[in-house]
């Protein structure tokens, strides 16, 4: 799993099979440090909870559709959880 | 499996419930020098401590496996507390 920040939502009618009703949203990928890492992507939002600006951490790959009560659906990230707090031990 | 070492926790009320009874360890995955590549958040089933070297499994049917599950969004998982890597010959003890 991976940290992310929630940088918005997308909104899509036309959708394949076995996504409708899901949230999906746009993550920016995150190091240990909270610091943007990486390219956005759209993360299909497993927890139904997590909105822009909130701190979340996702899956990525087969995994992403296992978080979902439909299995099998075309979804390669899935958020899974809200971040209350990252406690990281200072560098030396 | 990879090393790795324990570098925090992360903290979280609302997520999917399966992850309602496990511990989240994040992970400096590093390479056999201790050079780290990367991070991932892992599941904790060993009760590893900030500062361990740990073996991360970081496949999801096995992470599965381990915790009993038939299906779940869980990949990583903390399996093991490393004592002691040799590389090279050279040995290098850990706790």
């Amino acid at each position: 799993m991976q940290l992310g920040r929630v940088l918005g939502s997308v909104v899509a009618t036309e959708k394949a099979p076995g996504l409708e009703g899901i949230r999906f949203l746009i993550v920016q990928p995150l190091d240990k440090g909270s610091r943007p890492e990486g390219e956005t992507l759209v993360a299909a939002d497993a927890v139904s909870m997590a909105g822009p600006g909130e701190l979340v951490y996702f899956v990525a790959s087969r995994e992403a559709a296992e978080a979902l009560p439909e299995r099998f659906v075309p979804v390669d990230h899935a958020i899974v959880g809200i971040v209350d707090d990252v406690h990281v031990e200072e560098e030396e | 499996m990879k090393v790795g070492r324990v570098a925090g926790t992360v903290i979280s009320t609302i997520n999917i419930p399966l992850l309602d009874e496990h511990r989240l360890l994040l992970c400096d995955v590093e390479d056999v020098n201790g050079k780290p590549s990367g991070y991932t958040i892992a599941v904790d089933v060993v009760d590893a401590g900030v500062g361990d070297t740990v073996l991360i499994l970081d496949e999801g049917s096995s992470a599965r496996q381990i915790l009993g599950l038939d299906h779940g969004a869980i990949r990583a998982v903390v399996v093991g507390i490393v004592d002691q890597l040799v590389v090279d010959g050279e040995m290098r003890q850990l706790t």
